[in-house]
């Protein structure tokens, strides 16, 4: 059991997550106190002690699935009840009697949602069409994933509930029942769907061994995922974690704010608190400092591959708009626009996002990049407004397509400006490659950070409020 | 705490019998907490019941429940302990008004008797911390909010965290005579320091499952149909799907099933829906997303 668990935390810590000796050992101690064979405190107990932020469970619970999922797997196997269906020789992708007699199960379960015939019903999905025999592959298990909801055609069995009385079919329903009911048959499908996924892994991992499986399966966690190459998911993942990353940087900088430099002595509160120990000041009282908020500008390119990366950071930097005396944000691709009121009154990402798109004329020529005509562009309508209280922040690969990178604009910039700093979402090493010009510019900048992810992003953050 | 719980199980029944319903990680997590004899934190959003299980647990074990709301600038005087300098200083004045009538010479002793008896314990204001280290009596000791700790105050908690002593200068070191059950909560407005965090369980709390939800709805609120309280739930963990400013609570969940219950409304469609929102989501953005997301979905 003790080799079984440095491996899981070995594995654990591969993934990215900081598992401390302290924290293995208390796991191992944690161990001792829970019944081995109830699966659902053994898991409780390793995710108390080894796990110690919320972001992290995810991964907790993917490697945990791969590492001691063995046991449940044989458990199963004990002769369900559909094992006949499976051993009756219902060759894949043969639309027989396996399948019809699947998806009247597949029916029956959604129906009912009751979770042991919703695994049962994945068990035989994955036995029946998985293929998983066929493929020897280093997978982590998607292509079988795809396959084998493609073959149990499971929007197809949602179409066909949502017809029943049951989930508002035929007008049987008043509309908010309707809805309701709908969404708990989302919510079953999406159970279903979660344990097809952890049967395949069950059989990787019985067929390959844990250790391949774990290292297939390893992503990376939210704040680490790569910004410029993000998928669909992870995007939507990301954009989740954007509000509680901007709150908790907004009351940090606020209590540093805070707490920085004590005001002047107030002669007058301290008197007054005075009496309280008959008039012996024993506690000085200060005065709040008066705070100094940087203006902050943002000028993004927004053309497409870095599109991503500035919707990020225009959207963190306006949920924290309260930390500064003024935000405004602007986006070029070769041409140059202010966005600021797109994000007024603006509830998400989303909408902030969608009026961008709508509104803003960041094409003068050919649509694609050209940092120096942009920001030639940028210097002569809003240079004026440049102070010595504005911290402008340029968001940019600076990959301008062999245009002239015309880094003048940049030195005028950094003179009039209280600070000027560049994120590149590449690669450093990628910099000043190809058609790179950050080279150019970076002479005028305080700073050039490479940023790729919501950490490094969230950090710069801190750093220049 | 001597008079432990036999097995998990026993936790999840005895919590329950306080009215407060734990899933498998709760009760595991209070379970270990008394087990390895480790404080819990538990973080996650407001009105997740966070507090609720400190007191539950309290009421289980018979305990005493000693609170500590942490808030910006707390400090030693108020968490650990603090001398009574108010009462100290009229020590003084009296010793000095006793001295004045006896003769010189007498003086010196004078001094190291009023020194001993002034940093003695007649003179020492316990704080939460100290007071739970001290307690003969079994006591739950709940550290409310603690992310609202600065990070260098945080640090006045490690000692009573992993060691259970509080060491007064004066005094010297006072352990605990019995190992109080700790509970931290966090709101996660920030990232708690690692030091910290080391020394818990790490418990996350989220929002409920519609099936979890609807069990609080009916061990909470009296007279509510089994009917009504799974369509509460189900209308909860749809607003929750919205990506609102401030998802509804457990709290406000039991706020409008209390309500639909007092107004005698034992079905809830659209428009009485819209009518009670209020009561579940307190920003005008939340609602107007809300109102328009179950009217529009309502026709087709």
């Amino acid at each position: 059991m003790l080799a079984a668990l440095a491996g899981f935390v070995d594995e654990l810590r591969a993934a990215g997550m900081p598992v401390s000796l302290t924290e293995h050992l208390d796991a191992a101690q944690a161990l001792t106190h829970v019944p081995l064979d109830d699966r659902g405190a053994f898991r409780a107990a390793l995710a108390t002690t080894l796990v110690k932020q919320a972001a992290h469970r995810a991964t907790f619970d993917a490697v945990f699935g791969v590492w001691f999922s063995l046991g449940r797997a044989t458990v199963l196997g004990d002769g369900g009840s559909g094992d006949d269906l499976v051993a009756s020789g219902a060759s894949p992708d043969d639309d027989g009697a396996g399948g019809d007699d699947l998806a009247a199960r597949l029916d029956a379960a959604l129906a009912s949602g009751d979770p042991a015939l919703l695994a049962e019903v994945a068990r035989l999905a994955v036995a029946l069409h998985a293929d998983l025999r066929a493929d020897r592959r280093l997978g982590a298990g998607s292509y079988e994933r795809y396959r084998t909801l493609r073959q149990l055609d499971l929007d197809g069995a949602l179409a066909r509930l949502r017809g029943r009385p049951q989930f508002g079919g035929d007008d049987a329903l008043d509309p908010l029942e309707t809805r309701l009911a709908r969404e708990e048959l989302e919510v079953r499908a999406a159970r279903l769907r979660e344990e097809i996924e952890a049967e395949i892994r069950r059989r990787l991992v019985a067929e390959r061994g844990a250790a391949s499986v774990a290292q297939a399966l390893r992503r990376p966690l939210p704040a680490d995922v790569e910004l410029m190459h993000a998928s669909r998911d992870e995007l939507a993942q990301l954009r989740r974690s954007l509000a509680p990353l901007a709150t908790a940087l907004a009351a940090r900088l606020a209590r540093r704010r805070r707490h920085r430099r004590r005001g002047h002595l107030d002669m007058r509160a301290t008197v007054r608190h005075s009496l309280g120990s008959g008039g012996v000041p024993v506690e000085p009282r200060f005065r709040r400092p008066h705070l100094a908020k940087p203006e902050i500008w943002v000028v993004a390119d927004v053309s497409g591959s870095v599109a991503a990366f500035a919707r990020f950071t225009l959207a963190l930097v306006h949920a924290m708009s309260g930390q500064f005396s003024a935000v405004r944000s602007f986006v070029f691709v070769d041409g140059v626009d202010e966005v600021t009121r797109c994000f007024e009154g603006a509830v998400d990402l989303d909408t902030a996002v969608r009026r961008i798109n709508a509104e803003a004329d960041v094409v003068a020529a050919e649509g694609h990049s050209d940092y120096g005509a942009a920001l030639e562009a940028f210097w002569a309508r809003y240079g004026a407004d440049v102070g010595p209280r504005t911290t402008v922040v340029l968001l940019g690969d600076a990959r301008s397509n062999y245009h002239p990178a015309r880094p003048w604009v940049m030195a005028e910039l950094s003179r009039a400006a209280r600070h000027v700093h560049w994120l590149n979402p590449e690669p450093r090493a990628y910099w000043d490659s190809g058609d790179s010009v950050i080279g150019d510019y970076a002479p005028y900048c305080d700073g050039v950070h490479e940023c790729r992810n919501l950490r490094q992003l969230g950090r710069f953050v801190e750093a220049v409020a | 705490m001597s008079d432990g719980f036999d097995d998990i199980g026993a936790v999840g029944a005895g919590l329950a019998a306080t009215g407060y319903l734990a899933d498998d990680a709760i009760a595991t997590a209070v379970y270990l907490a008394q087990a390895l004899r480790k404080p819990v934190l538990v973080e996650g959003p407001a009105g997740t019941g966070k507090t609720e299980l400190a007191k539950s647990v309290a009421a289980m074990t018979g305990a005493r429940l000693i609170r500590l709301q942490c808030y910006e600038g707390l400090d030693e005087s108020r968490a650990l302990y603090e001398w009574d300098y108010r009462k100290q200083l009229l020590r003084i004045q009296a010793g000095q008004r006793e001295q004045d009538g006896s003769s010189p010479g007498a003086g010196d002793q004078g001094w190291d008797g009023v020194e001993d008896d002034l940093f003695s314990e007649r003179f020492l204001l316990t704080r939460p911390l100290l007071e739970a280290i001290r307690a003969p009596d079994p006591v739950v000791l709940l550290v409310d909010e603690v992310d609202r700790l600065e990070v260098e105050t945080e640090a006045l908690l490690l000692e009573v965290l992993s060691d259970y002593q509080v060491s007064i200068p004066e005094l010297g070191t006072v352990a605990a005579t019995r190992i109080p059950l700790v509970v931290l909560t966090s709101n996660n407005t920030r990232e708690l320091s690692e030091a910290l965090k080391r020394r818990c369980l790490y418990l996350p709390l989220d929002y409920p499952d519609v099936e979890r939800e609807r069990a609080i709805v009916m061990a909470k609120v009296p007279d509510v149909s089994e009917r009504l309280a799974e369509q509460v739930a189900r209308v909860v963990r749809s607003l929750r799907a919205l990506d609102l400013q401030k998802p509804p609570s457990v709290s406000e969940t039991l706020d409008w099933a209390r309500t639909l219950v007092l107004l005698s409304i034992d079905h809830v469609d659209v428009e009485r829906a819209c009518h009670t929102l209020p009561l579940l989501l307190k920003h005008r953005g939340d609602l107007a997303k809300a109102t328009k997301s179950l009217t529009v979905s309502g026709i087709d």
